[in-house]
């Protein structure tokens, strides 16, 4: 499937031996048809389609890599369609055993074609350019003349004009001189070199999909103990190829000691950046801490890891004062529901301090829970809290506060972001008030116990890479554009000279050349070269015909 | 950086005048076509007053100065225009980079701007040839389309871009794409005429034939389609590759799957089968050119339905 000259295409043998052969060599010529039959350009093209065609689902339909809740919305919304689709591995595209299936007979395919063409390419450096065809003028570029001098002294004088060309002289029996001359075996190197580096693209992303992992947390920018690489946990979110457990992670700590994201007065973000400090390495040992001022587009790169400012948010923070006088504070992450205003939403869920219930059950059914909505600018309808800008300029919160069960301790797993509705149907939670506040106001519930609203902290989301082969991605890439330009850009171009003996201490001369390429572009060269060897003529005045150019 | 709203406003006065120039060029190079039957009569006429001056009995006499044929005059005024509108339509590119003080190529107005610019800028490299000149009016129909579509439907207010585009990989990239597609058109127009040659040969004598018949031959169609796409194809894989390197920095991985980049895969894998069936049999000619549209409307598709219809990174119309 490589493009060329031609003759990389295979073809299936129509006519099998006529006597009948055994079981063995029938299941072996069976074989050896398929395999050529794969190895063939129009099935490599056939594949190429497919695979451009099989890609087309992962650009139209919601994709499980890209976005998980999408995809479940969309089946959800198609209850008779959406299994259907998912059973077909419509939304893991990328991942399914179809495209799989697809590229990988691509590559074989592949293999299989360059593998001749490698060796084929290695003797045709060796190789001595092929014999003078016998009717020059047949060709698409051909001129005739006579020159001064014996046929000897005619290829002689030419050979000069021939620089860079790779050149055999052959005596033909009539008693003329021929000249052979190639150039542009660079073209099938450059062609080789693209289809090889395409499978070591490939074969460095495999690499990097394997022992690679992808991990992201939030931190609230407050300096606070920040994250550990040290296991899986430590992560919002972790994706690890098959390869990666989550044990020997390379050991780094980051701290996020702010986060500033700079808006236009539309609301358009105009730049986001944090300062954090990080230790990696022997740091760790010593203790010391480095800092970096992390910005989108410019990640921080520690060896093969790399960490990335990804996104960002408001954290609320609360002052629980407990009937005795006990208090607790705790700021937590909302998730912002709207990405213009950065109205967010969110839960925090305080535990009683020791001592200020005497049981343990009275003390779970002490907790303080709060939901609700936060806005870092305000904009209040009645009641009704919404925010017009992204910016923390004049910070609310819209909260249930609860008392009870938050449920935390039954086993069944709770987003961070939303009470258990099931532990308030069952009244083993119950709303004690709903209020809006801001900073530093607070509400008093029945029972004695304070909550403040104290303000909001920046959170930064935080992506970690790992990818090893990545730079390996890269190299195949260059080469591979390389390859691709030099065999686009060189024509592989034949020219040949034949010399008779002519009269009056002439000969004469006849020249022709092609390219063995399927575009035009050669004839300008030829025309040079022609002029070289007869300055005096113009191609008009000779029998130069120039079928190929435009 | 705040904006130059008074340069800002002349980048539109220039791009507004640039279309309304390129129309007119248009219609001369539509005359420049319809004409081109009275140019073989017109010669036809010129050299029979020669051969009357020849053989004159009244010798000196000169013969009138031989004039332009009506259609050559067209289609050298339909080239003129088409500089001027291509200088006016730079400058309203480079207006809106300097009023905007980044690169003039931050949302979807802007990228098909700069793609019709490079079109027009590789048309007049590649179709300088006078027997090329009759395709003008068929590279100049698509990109007034899409200057139109640009100037109405995609038109954003000139402002900074959002921080994930503030990067020097920006210039590079999304220039390097936009030249790419670019010529891609002269490309894929070039394939169309191909089909609607082969479609309708000379010899058929129909009406459709003769109107075809002014354009240049299916070979040099089919040549003109191969060398614009050997150009253009190398020039977009690096445009794809010097965006995966920008998708790492930014997005945190080099390659994700997202819509945009899916449906790159997609174009470049179309034509590089256009690149194979060239040299495959039997899919040399008409094949080869349907499967160059093929990847012209992939190009298309991912510029118009991936940025405004299916959501992915790379919506950065400024639509909303």
């Amino acid at each position: 499937m490589v493009v060329g000259e031609g003759r990389a295409e295979m073809t299936i043998d129509e006519h099998p031996r006529a006597h009948s052969p055994g079981l063995v060599r029938r299941t072996v010529a069976m074989l050896r048809n398929r395999w050529r039959q794969l190895t063939s350009m129009r099935t490599a093209l056939v594949l190429l389609f497919l695979l451009a065609a099989a890609a087309i689902p992962g650009a139209l339909l919601p994709q499980r890599n890209l976005n998980t809740q999408a995809v479940d919305a969309y089946i959800a919304a198609r209850p008779a369609l959406g299994p259907v689709m998912d059973t077909l591995e419509l939304f893991d595209v990328f991942a399914s055993s179809w495209f799989t299936a697809i590229y990988v007979l691509l590559f074989v395919s592949l293999i299989g074609c360059l593998t001749p063409r490698l060796i084929e390419h290695g003797k045709a450096l060796r190789a001595q350019p092929v014999r003078v065809p016998r009717n020059l003028t047949r060709l698409p570029l051909h001129h005739s003349g006579t020159l001064a001098g014996d046929p000897e002294k005619v290829i002689a004088d030419i050979a000069p004009h021939l620089k860079g060309w790779r050149t055999v002289v052959r005596p033909e029996p009539d008693g003329a001189l021929t000249l052979s001359a190639e150039k542009g075996y660079t073209r099938e190197a450059g062609n080789l070199l693209f289809h090889f580096s395409l499978i070591g693209l490939l074969a460095a992303i495999a690499i990097g999909k394997l022992f690679g992992y992808e991990g992201s947390v939030i931190v609230i920018a407050d300096n606070g103990p920040g994250f550990c690489n040290t296991s899986p946990a430590v992560y919002d979110s972790f994706r690890a190829g098959n390869s990666t457990d989550g044990t020997g992670l390379e050991p780094f700590c980051i701290r996020v000691k702010d986060f500033t994201a700079d808006y236009l007065e539309n609301g358009q973000a105009e730049m986001f950046t944090s300062n954090i400090s990080y230790q990696s390495a022997d740091d760790i040992a010593a203790d010391t801490w480095r800092d970096y001022q992390l910005k989108v587009n410019e990640p921080l790169r520690l060896g093969d890891e790399r960490i990335y400012l990804t996104g960002h948010g408001y954290a609320p923070e609360f002052t629980v004062t407990f009937p005795d006088g006990q208090t607790r504070t705790e700021a937590l992450q909302f998730r912002p529901d709207d990405a213009t205003t950065f109205l967010s939403s969110g839960a925090l869920r305080f535990d009683p301090p020791g001592g200020t219930y005497a049981t343990a059950d009275e003390r779970r059914r002490g907790q303080i829970a709060i939901e609700g909505l936060f806005a870092p600018t305000a904009q209040f309808n009645g009641n009704l809290l919404s925010s017009r800008f992204p910016e923390l300029v004049d910070p609310a919160v819209a909260v249930d506060i609860y008392k009870g069960d938050t449920g935390l301790d039954t086993g069944i797993p709770q987003s961070i972001f939303s009470l258990d509705q099931e532990m308030i149907n069952q009244g083993r939670l119950v709303k004690q008030d709903r209020v809006n506040l801001r900073p530093g106001e607070s509400t008093t519930l029945s029972d004695g116990t304070l909550v403040r609203f104290d303000g909001a902290k920046e959170f930064a989301n935080l992506q970690v890479g790992y990818d090893p082969a990545q730079r390996w991605v890269l190299v195949f890439a260059v080469t591979m554009m390389t390859g691709l330009l030099v065999s686009l850009v060189i024509t592989r171009r034949r020219v040949w000279f034949r010399a008779h003996l002519g009269e009056h201490g002439l000969s004469r001369v006849d020249m022709g050349g092609l390219a063995r390429t399927d575009h035009a572009g050669w004839g300008p060269e030829f025309q040079t070269l022609r002029s070289q060897i007869w300055p005096q003529t113009t191609p008009s005045d000779s029998e130069t015909h120039d079928r190929e150019t435009v | 950086m705040p904006i130059d709203d008074t340069l800002a406003r002349w980048s539109d006065i220039s791009f507004e005048t640039a279309f309304v120039v390129y129309l007119l060029a248009a219609i001369a190079f539509l005359g420049q076509l319809a004409s081109t039957r009275s140019a073989e009569l017109h010669n036809m006429e010129r050299l029979r007053t020669r051969v009357i001056a020849v053989t004159s009995t009244t010798p000196g006499r000169i013969p009138d100065a031989p004039r332009r044929v009506p259609s050559e005059r067209m289609g050298r005024t339909g080239l003129g225009l088409v500089m001027v509108a291509l200088t006016l339509h730079i400058g309203s590119i480079v207006l809106r980079g300097i009023a905007t003080g980044r690169p003039p190529w931050g949302n979807m107005y802007e990228f098909v701007s700069v793609t019709c610019a490079a079109g027009i800028l590789a048309g007049l490299i590649v179709l300088r040839s006078k027997q090329l000149r009759t395709l003008w009016l068929f590279v100049l129909v698509p990109t007034l389309i899409l200057l139109f579509v640009a100037g109405t439907v995609l038109y954003a207010d000139a402002a900074p871009v959002v921080p994930a585009l503030q990067s020097y990989w920006l210039p590079v990239h999304v220039s390097i794409v936009s030249l790419g597609s670019g010529v891609f058109l002269i490309s894929g127009v070039a394939s169309a005429l191909f089909l609607i040659r082969m479609k309708h040969p000379e010899a058929s004598g129909s009406r459709m034939s003769r109107i075809v018949a002014r354009l240049p031959s299916a070979q040099t169609l089919d040549i003109l389609a191969y060398k614009t796409t050997i150009f253009a194809f190398p020039l977009f894989g690096v445009g794809v590759i010097l965006g995966a390197i920008w998708a790492e920095a930014a997005w945190g991985r080099f390659w994700g799957w997202d819509p945009k980049e899916t449906v790159s895969f997609i174009t470049w894998i179309v034509y590089a089968s256009y690149l194979h069936a060239r040299a495959t049999s039997g899919w040399r000619n008409t094949r080869a050119a349907w499967i160059n549209i093929a990847g012209f409307v992939a190009m298309l598709f991912n510029l118009f339905i991936i940025n405004m219809v299916v959501s992915g990174l790379h919506s950065y119309a400024g639509l909303n």
